[in-house]
């Protein structure tokens, strides 16, 4: 009985150490099973899936306007990516970036919307400063939660999305609402100045994406170099060396929170004084979500996230390109992004265990 | 003579650059008590681990019972009848003690229940079945670990320090338990830096230096002298002598200290009050399990008291009771805790990154930034002075063996050069080499002027370091005995509490 079912079962046995070549081949490796599968499934669909590997994979670099794009995109999934990869090194799991995001656009939108006549060029930085506020302080709402009452920041920070969605309606639905918007949930148009100037003209690429490469550069020097950045690492390997330490674990909860939630409002903030220029509901089309896949893809490492971001926002224009050329349906892209995850899963899984099949205890059964 | 029950021929296994062992030949008779004896990182652990199917040799191979053998994972080493204790436990903290065994053992719950009891009562290896993991010593873990594989009823035992923290009654009692297994047909592979130790129990015993075979003899023919010299290839040090000190300032005051803890499974401490001077070591000897890491937590800052509880706790004359860890460091406390994976030292991190863990007020931090250079230079200061065997400042603590990685956290501690130190199991799995260089060091402190708490369950290493010692009983606390006027036979009365009565008595005696 014992022999049966060591023969045909086998067990993941962990590895004495994970081998550097393999962590490093693990994403790669995840985003090629991840690609093959997907094509796959296309065919089954009936497409073909060359004309959707070409629309999806090559367009997007084929063009100035769809690179363009792809830069476009990848601001936010960067800049939030980078602020979680620090929280779930510190692990601490903030899976709300999503609704600190929509906070974040909501902050930056009341000056334009309160004030649709102001002129000037502060107008924008001080739009992006009150976004990144918002989302931190919508943050902060998880991270009292969590230190105060050790509540799950996982849940409290998801469930506060879900709120975050329903404020957001209710603004665009009510007293945000453009009086001359033919009832479409949607506020005024931003004004001139309300917008982050433009990078490469042409394009809808703003100053933000320097913002975001400066910002990964400080994440890198944070998380590498700093003291209160090896702090919260401590914390996340081994919870009981950081309180023999000294090091703060509420602390380390209310930074590691703080920090993402700020790149998330941030982000929320660039996105609708970028290239939506004024609020709407569908702001909230899942970076928040998508940018844990994409800390995590790129190992938490900041330089890292820089790659998986790009491969992400590839993924976006890349999607939306098969959309109209080869009729994907629209939930192509998320079953993509959610088989890359689990791809990745997969691959670093391997990295850490391998597959045994009990070759050994089976012949030796009399 | 009667073929071996196991048999290895040509053992090798290399860590990268490190050779932890090398064309190892080793028979293990049936029906013996085999010792590995070595000095730190002399690959003990490692050829431990190589039977037990934990890690593959590299090449060389292994005969059971007459056949060839190769285990690729501990699930089949326990099929065949290999059991193995580890230096380094390997028990869910999140579970209970029976839940952690049903991992391994098969049966209902209230019969393992039961049946760890009976055992345990048998041999002298009490713990509750019931009790969550995380609150328990490691002397506790140490009896769930020893527990668990006995249950298993393996043909090969492996114990790998499994006397390390364990006080002398246990012990006596584990060693009944191995020669009953054995004469009952169980070999024992045994791992013990106790030389004495192996000299009672052991029949045969294979020394190993720098992952080489250098011998095999039988233990009982040679004196622990000689076994030591084998080991380390030179003679053992003389203890350091303690000069005489008139009593210095207060580093250290605890005064009727009461402790009920979150946990219902830990151990509340009660009117606990005890004093280190400047210039003095005092000792807390104890079976563990009986207050230690609740007092250690209270004392290193990990715990802090109820706001109700104030003038408790004294450091340097301050009332410490409600300061944090990092806040009792900044008035000069240090402290080398019992457990060094993941407490002590951050294993997956360099050696260069967990000096920085408590050594970082010694400006190894500039404008925020760690300073890898500073950081570095301490580091190789502590592997040259505390002699560290380890490839260089940048390995892995997780990666060091046991005796070393501990070596350094002492080491770490220590060049702090802090007022007060705090030292639970100094030389836990530390070879007897290492071990006096570490008592030494701590008297050398001591005659210098540094004031030294130790808690130890050895009560030799407490009275060749002490000056007096308090034993720690079911969470309450010996007056002060002093250890030049004390026979080791009274400690162990008030270890085992026998001297309860007359205590309560000495205390109302005192004005
Ligand atoms: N996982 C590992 N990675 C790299 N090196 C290792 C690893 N495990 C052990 N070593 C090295 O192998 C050598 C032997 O280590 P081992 O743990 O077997 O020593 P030991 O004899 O058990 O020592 P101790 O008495 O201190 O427990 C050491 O130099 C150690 O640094
Ligand atoms: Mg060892």
């Amino acid at each position: 009985m014992s022999a049966f079912s060591a023969a045909f079962l086998p067990t993941l046995v962990r590895r004495e150490r994970a081998s550097l070549a393999a962590t490093l081949l693990a994403p790669p490796v995840a985003l090629a099973a991840a690609t093959v599968v997907n094509l796959e499934l296309y065919v089954l669909m009936g497409r073909d899936p060359v004309a959707v590997a070409y629309a999806m994979l090559l367009e997007p670099f084929l063009s100035w306007a769809s690179f363009s794009e792809v830069l476009l995109k990848i601001g936010p999934l960067l800049l939030i990516a980078q602020g979680l990869a620090i929280g779930f090194r510190a692990k601490v799991f903030n899976i709300g970036a999503e609704g600190q995001f929509i906070l974040g656009a909501i902050f930056a939108s009341a000056i334009p919307v309160w004030f649709p006549q102001a002129t000037g060029q502060w107008i924008w930085p001080v739009m992006l400063l009150l976004g990144t506020l918002g989302g931190a302080l919508w943050a902060s709402l998880t991270a009292f939660w969590r230190v105060r009452l050790n509540a799950n920041e996982i849940l409290v920070s998801l469930m506060l999305s879900l709120v975050a969605a329903q404020f957001l309606n209710y603004l665009l639905l009510g007293p945000w609402k453009d009086p001359n918007g033919f009832n479409f949930p949607q506020s005024v148009m931003f004004q001139y100045d309300a917008m982050v100037p433009i990078l490469i003209s042409g394009t809808r690429v703003n100053v933000s994406l320097l913002l975001t490469i400066a910002l990964s550069i400080a994440a890198w020097i944070f998380m590498q170099k700093s003291f209160i950045g090896y702090k919260l690492q401590v914390g996340g390997l081994a919870p009981r060396a950081a309180s023999y330490a000294g090091f703060n674990e509420g602390w380390a909860i209310w930074l590691s929170l703080l920090i993402g939630g700020c790149a998330a409002g941030l982000a929320g903030a660039a996105e609708v004084a970028g290239p939506l220029g004024q609020l709407q509901r569908s702001i909230s089309t899942g970076y928040g979500y998508a940018a844990i896949i994409v800390a995590y893809l790129g190992g938490l490492h900041p330089i890292g996230i820089i790659v998986s971001a790009l491969c992400m926002a590839v993924l976006y224009i890349g999607g939306d390109n098969a959309m109209v050329s080869a009729n994907l349906p629209i939930a192509a892209v998320r079953v993509f992004q959610g088989s890359l995850l689990l791809a990745y899963l997969v691959a670093v899984a391997f990295v850490r265990y391998r597959l045994e099949w009990r070759r050994a205890a089976y012949r030796s059964q009399p | 003579m009667t073929a071996p029950l196991l048999s290895l021929r040509g053992i090798s296994k290399s860590y990268g650059q490190i050779r932890a062992n090398q064309g190892i030949d080793l028979d293990v008779a049936p029906q013996s008590i085999h010792a590995i004896l070595g000095e730190n990182g002399a690959g003990k652990s490692t050829l431990m681990k190589l039977i037990y199917g934990v890690e593959q040799p590299d090449v060389g191979t292994v005969v059971w019972d007459g056949e060839p053998l190769s285990v690729a994972s501990p699930a089949e080493a326990r099929r065949k009848g290999i059991g193995m204790v580890f230096q380094h436990f390997s028990l869910f903290e999140t579970l209970t003690v029976v839940e952690n065994i049903q991992l391994v053992v098969p049966g209902r719950k209230a019969d393992l229940t039961q049946r760890i009891r009976t055992l345990g009562r048998d041999f002298g290896l009490e713990v509750d079945p019931l009790a969550h993991v995380h609150p328990l010593s490691v002397g506790e873990r140490q009896r769930v670990e020893i527990i668990r594989c006995l249950m298993t009823n393996p043909k090969l035992l492996i114990l790998d320090e499994p006397t390390s923290v364990l006080p002398p009654q246990s012990v006596d009692k584990l060693f009944d338990t191995l020669r009953r297994l054995r004469d009952g047909g169980v070999s024992i592979l045994f791992i013990s830096h106790k030389l004495e130790e192996i000299r009672a129990i052991c029949d045969r015993a294979t020394i190993l230096r720098g992952g080489r075979v250098t011998g095999h003899v039988d233990p009982r023919e040679y004196d622990a002298h000689d076994l030591a010299r084998m080991m380390i290839g030179r003679d053992m040090p003389e203890p350091m002598p303690a000069l005489p000190q008139s009593g210095g300032e207060k580093r250290l005051e605890i005064i009727g200290l009461d402790y009920q803890p979150d946990d219902p499974f830990a151990v509340p401490l009660s009117d606990i009050s005890l004093t280190v001077r400047a210039g003095e070591i005092l000792g807390i000897a104890g079976i563990s399990g009986n207050g230690q890491s609740e007092l250690a937590a209270l004392i290193s800052g990990e715990a802090v008291l109820p706001r109700e509880q104030r003038d408790r706790i004294y450091m340097m004359g301050k009332d410490v009771g409600r300061l944090d860890a990092a806040a009792r460091r900044l008035l000069g406390f240090a402290f080398v805790p019992e457990d060094r994976h993941g407490r002590g030292a951050v294993p997956e991190m360099s050696l260069v990154l967990n000096s920085l863990l408590t050594a970082h007020p010694l400006n190894l931090i500039r404008h925020g930034l760690v300073n890898k250079t500073k950081a570095t230079a301490f580091t190789n200061a502590c592997i040259l002075q505390y002699d560290v065997r380890t490839p260089g400042p940048e390995a892995e603590a997780g990666a060091l063996s046991g005796g070393n990685l501990q070596k350094f956290i002492v080491g770490r501690e220590t060049m702090l050069s802090p007022k007060l130190l705090f030292v639970a199991q100094p030389t836990w799995g530390v070879d007897i080499g290492a071990a006096s260089a570490i008592r030494r060091r701590l008297i050398t402190l001591r005659n210098e002027g540094m004031a030294i708490l130790v808690i130890s369950e050895e009560l030799e290493e407490l009275f060749e370091l002490c000056d007096s010692i308090q034993v720690l009983h079911h969470g309450t606390l010996s007056p002060p005995l002093v250890t030049q006027a004390t026979r080791p036979e009274e400690i162990g009365r008030y270890m085992i509490g026998a001297h309860t009565a007359s205590q309560t008595a000495d205390r109302k005696a005192l004005p």
